[in-house]
């Protein structure tokens, strides 16, 4: 049985709404992505399961714990750290983690196993001020705060949205080392690439979950063939290539150019001829298995 | 074939007390190319950019911006440049319309003027229908390439984008790189910053910063040779793991 479960889930804010109708679930100590633009709902959603927004329809149950009727009880085993950053400026870096431990019940050294890895990395500034710390120390810091009272669930809203691609990729780390400890963590991202670090995802696009799988099987739903060009002249060749016809769509993928088209009907052949027709010369075309940015661009056309 | 030079930056150091955020950079930007800056959180860009766009004194070296001095000539600097970043680009409580008429006017653009290349890029962008929208209204990729049309509106003779496509969802990033494309094809040179890796190869040239300095800057292709490796996310780890740890 899933240890989250998110039933029917809409929210509107005046007009606009924010989720239509969203049903996932999550199994325990799993390390679930939510993968999508600013604006796909996904904060909405997470204020939602923390209990700090109520939905206008749906139902959030995690650990038998009805996010209404029991959020006093849920707030206990939930971890939550929001997108933007909102320990006490005012406070150091010791007395954040004290406060929320206090606040909690517990105490640092109780659960400081938990922290351990990451509170070292701060430790040397625990009598700075939160607020005149750099941004992946804020990070740290939070992430310790959220995790203090040793939650069973972790809910984390866009921790590597503006962080450099080094910071991100061991904060990813970080994430996966608290997953062996047992926790299940839910967490948001912009960044597509973050998927493959996932268990499982859900795509979200303007209130809608697009898919919700293993990265796997989402790419796995992709239902076209996909070249991937290489070429020197690589707006030139991306520009010509919209005008093939018979082509589903053409996307730019950092060096690559993917084109997209019905299963048996271009080749790579058929592309290589054309290209050189079009005075394009310099260039190499393959086959590629559809990546998750693939499938968000297929499914937003829809 | 000799390249006209737009920026040109000789042992630009910038201290802030004790703390040096920019050591002794030395680059040099070409008219009409698409120059990534790249760098980790905290390495130096934006203490950088400021100094680029007029908004901040360097503390040593010598700097030029299309052509004019970072010292003397900073309102200089600040006509000829244009600049938008993901936290701050348009007013969402004014429209479309007025957003455009209040950036122009800022540069100093002809009331008639305005009006004509409004409705031309309106149309362009295919939304006259949205002119009198409020941004607050638009959606974010709306704002994001809107943003970029209004940063170019001056024709300047380089656009500063700081992490334009932050948050943007992926159909909108790319044709956010086709306007960029487009903008640069016509002269304009790109000054740009992304924590996308995939963006940093659409880039003519990149220089990477680590810690104040900038440890490598060349092709997309040049630095991925010279470091062995097959993509830019493995050139930025390279670089900036050397480095801290």
């Amino acid at each position: 049985m899933p240890v989250i479960e998110i039933k029917d889930l809409s929210k509107s804010y005046h007009n606009k709404e924010a989720l239509k109708g969203i049903s996932f679930g999550v199994e325990h100590n799993e390390f679930f992505g939510l993968i999508g633009p600013d604006g796909a709902g996904k904060t909405t959603l997470m204020r939602i399961m923390a209990s700090l927004l109520l939905a206008d329809k749906g139902s959030v149950v995690m650990s038998g714990l009805d996010v209404v009727a029991d959020y006093k009880k849920l707030r206990g085993i939930l971890g939550y750290m929001p997108g933007s950053f909102s320990l006490y400026q005012d406070l150091t870096v010791e007395e954040n983690l004290k406060f929320f431990a206090t606040v909690f019940g517990t105490t640092i050294h109780e659960n400081y196993h938990l922290i351990r890895d990451i509170y070292v990395q701060i430790e040397p500034f625990k009598k700075r001020r939160a607020g005149k710390l750099s941004g992946g120390m804020k990070q740290k810091l939070a992430l310790c705060c959220a995790l203090i009272h040793k939650p069973e669930i972790l809910i984390l809203d866009e921790p590597t949205t503006g962080v450099d691609a080094v910071s991100r990729k061991e904060f990813w780390e970080m994430l996966q080392r608290l997953q062996q400890q047992g926790l299940t963590i839910i967490v948001s991202t912009p960044y597509m690439d973050d998927a493959g670090k996932c268990n499982r995802v859900a795509l979200m696009q303007d209130g809608n979950m697009l898919a919700v799988g293993t990265t796997a099987e989402i790419t796995a739903t992709y239902d076209e063939t996909i070249f991937a060009i290489v070429s020197g002249e690589a707006f030139r060749c991306k520009q010509r290539l919209t005008t093939l016809q018979g082509v589903s769509s053409v996307y730019s993928f950092g060096k690559e150019i993917h084109v997209s088209v019905p299963v048996g009907t271009i080749g790579e052949p058929d592309i290589a001829r054309w290209l050189q027709a079009e005075g394009i010369s310099n260039f190499t075309v393959e086959i590629r298995q559809a990546q998750i940015e693939d499938v968000f661009l297929k499914q937003m056309q829809q | 074939m000799e390249r006209e030079i737009i920026i040109k930056a000789e042992n630009m150091v910038k201290k802030f007390g004790n703390f040096v955020a920019n050591h002794c950079l030395n680059f040099e930007v070409y008219r009409g190319e698409i120059f990534g800056f790249l760098g980790a959180n905290g390495a130096g860009k934006t203490t950088a950019i400021k100094i680029l766009c007029g908004l901040s004194y360097p503390t040593s070296g010598t700097i030029s911006v299309a052509g004019f001095d970072v010292y003397r000539q900073r309102e200089q600097i600040k006509r000829n440049i244009g600049y938008m970043s993901q936290k701050f680009s348009l007013y969402e409580d004014l429209s479309i319309r007025e957003n455009i008429r209040f950036f122009a006017g800022i540069y100093g653009l002809k009331r008639d003027y305005i009006r004509k290349r409004t409705e031309e890029l309106l149309e362009e962008l295919q939304i006259t229908h949205l002119g009198n929208e409020l941004i607050a209204d638009l959606p974010l990729g709306w704002r994001q390439k809107l943003a970029f049309s209004v940063a170019v509106f001056h024709r300047p003779q380089i656009v500063f984008l700081d992490e334009p496509t932050s948050g943007v969802d992926p159909a909108t990033r790319r044709q956010f790189w086709d306007m960029i494309n487009r903008a640069a094809a016509g002269g304009i040179t790109v000054f740009v910053t992304t924590h996308y890796m995939d963006e940093a190869e659409y880039c003519d040239r990149l220089s990477i910063m680590v810690d104040g300095r900038i440890d490598a800057l060349d092709t997309p292709a040049g630095l991925k040779e010279q470091l062995g490796v097959d993509n830019i996310d493995d050139v930025f780890l390279k670089l900036v793991r050397n480095k801290t740890v």
